[in-house]
């Protein structure tokens, strides 16, 4: 049978090892599917992905878009009659789908954008004017107008590993 | 005499996006005591969906960098969004937690010449409104008290994880609505209240129609409970229930940050609060 999925405990043990610590606590009652306000209107199944993840589902898991469906809300996490954590878990595997390169371009701007300034959106005149209007400084004090702190905040993006990562400024 | 305790973390929406935020903060807490120190050369949070969804390692070094930042003034920090609030604490959190971690973290720091001792609180200004403050102090200061009809948004990080937090209950909290009361305006109930705006986790970057169906149905509950504004704690549930309003014609519901409330009921002049910067046009 072609579509027997195999498990590989050896990808679940690596979410455990990253700090997933809670995920064989999972017993599939369903509370974080019934919670989660991504599934109402997709087919995302925070159940089924928690599972997936307890067998080591691995090709499953790692390219699909289901991995990206969660805002981070933790109404499942609240919940939880186990106490998984189950926005900590779907962290570490999207950890684990960026490192194989499954990542999609619209967010990987938004890494670029923190390359380059040290900021997820970038600085727009019209808010540079109102700033300036409003008595604050035109550039806010942060990485923005500050070389050394945006050097600084690069040297440790470069230390991780997060350049690469995302291929570049 | 001024209190020194808080240094101000800025983020990136609110200084980029909706500076009024930042300046309401700050003539809202220099109103009330409080010599807010800068954080000089802070960078983003980093974000807790996106770039904590790329990578942990790098989010955690870059927020403990910011915490950093703060600790070295002798200084708890003050946040004015729920998406760097859930950033730091929560790395703060995980560094206390585990001496291996903070170890590991901070020879990355050293090679930038910084160092984290793991001092630092990290505060919501909405939460420490209510619970340094209080209802006596904040009232004395509001000489504009405001009668609106309002609906509250907590947002997903201001209160979860609760068992990190213990801020208020994660499910029917009260704490936004009492601060909404004191500046004598209503929060009407409205259904599904404690649902996210949508734009969390990078699913605004990666997918703005996806976020989009969590936002209009928000809005919708909201129009139905017939409240005229929008109040939020988060510059970046902020923007989401603002700029998606481009995309959702019909409902024209004004949304205000908590500060920028708060600016107006004591009174602060509206060029202060750089409503210019809204998309939906705030009459007040």
């Amino acid at each position: 049978m072609s579509n027997v999925k195999i498990p590989d405990p050896a990808f679940a043990q690596s979410i455990i090892d990253a700090g997933g610590k809670t995920l064989d606590l999972c017993y599939q009652c369903g509370t974080c599917t019934a919670s989660c306000p991504s599934g109402r209107t997709t087919a995302f199944r925070t159940r089924q992905l928690i599972r997936k993840a307890q067998l080591g589902l691995k090709d499953d898991i790692l390219p699909s878009e289901d991995l990206w469906m969660c805002t981070t809300c933790y109404s499942c996490v609240e919940r939880c009659p186990r106490d998984v954590d189950i926005v900590d878990i779907i962290i570490l595997m999207r950890n684990m789908a960026v490192a194989k390169g499954y990542m999609a371009e619209d967010l990987k701007k938004v890494g670029r954008s923190l390359l380059k300034i040290g900021a997820t959106v970038p600085m727009a005149d019209n808010i540079k004017q109102l700033r300036v209007s409003m008595g604050l400084s035109a550039e806010p004090p942060t990485t923005a107008g500050d070389p050394k702190a945006m050097a600084d905040f690069r040297k440790i993006m470069e230390i991780t590993g997060f350049d690469k990562l995302i291929g570049g400024q | 005499m001024a209190n020194d305790k808080f240094a101000l973390f800025l983020g990136c929406i609110a200084p980029l996006r909706y500076p009024g935020i930042e300046k309401a903060t700050r003539d809202v807490f220099k109103a009330l005591g409080y010599n807010l120190k800068e954080m000089t050369g802070a960078g983003c949070c980093p974000a807790p969906g996106v770039i904590r969804s790329f990578n942990q390692a790098t989010w955690l070094a870059l927020a403990a960098r910011n915490l950093a930042i703060a600790e070295k003034q002798g200084c708890d920090i003050l946040t004015i969004c729920n998406g760097c609030y859930g950033s730091l604490f929560d790395a703060n959190h995980m560094l206390n937690e585990d001496p291996e971690l903070m170890k590991k973290v901070n020879t990355i720091l050293k090679e930038v010449g910084m160092h984290y001792e793991g001092k630092v609180q990290v505060r919501h200004f909405a939460e420490v409104l209510f619970n340094d403050l209080g209802i006596e102090k904040v009232k004395q200061k509001m000489t504009n008290p405001l009668n609106l009809n309002v609906a509250a948004h907590y947002g997903c990080h201001f209160t979860r994880p609760s068992k990190l937090k213990h801020i208020d209950d994660p499910e029917r909290p009260r704490m936004l609505d009492e601060l909404i009361e004191w500046t004598g305006s209503k929060s009407v109930p409205y259904a599904d209240k404690m649902m996210c705006c949508g734009a969390g986790g990078g699913v605004r970057s990666r997918d703005a129609k996806f976020a989009l169906s969590f936002t209009e149905t928000k809005l919708k509950n909201i129009k139905a409970a017939k409240a005229d504004y929008i109040i939020d704690v988060c510059p970046f549930c902020h923007l989401q229930f603002d700029r998606s309003q481009r995309d959702l014609p019909g409902y024209d519901i004004p949304v205000i940050h908590l500060s920028q409330l708060y600016g107006l009921a004591m009174g602060l002049p509206k060029s202060s609060l750089g409503l210019e910067a809204h998309e939906v046009k705030v009459n007040l």
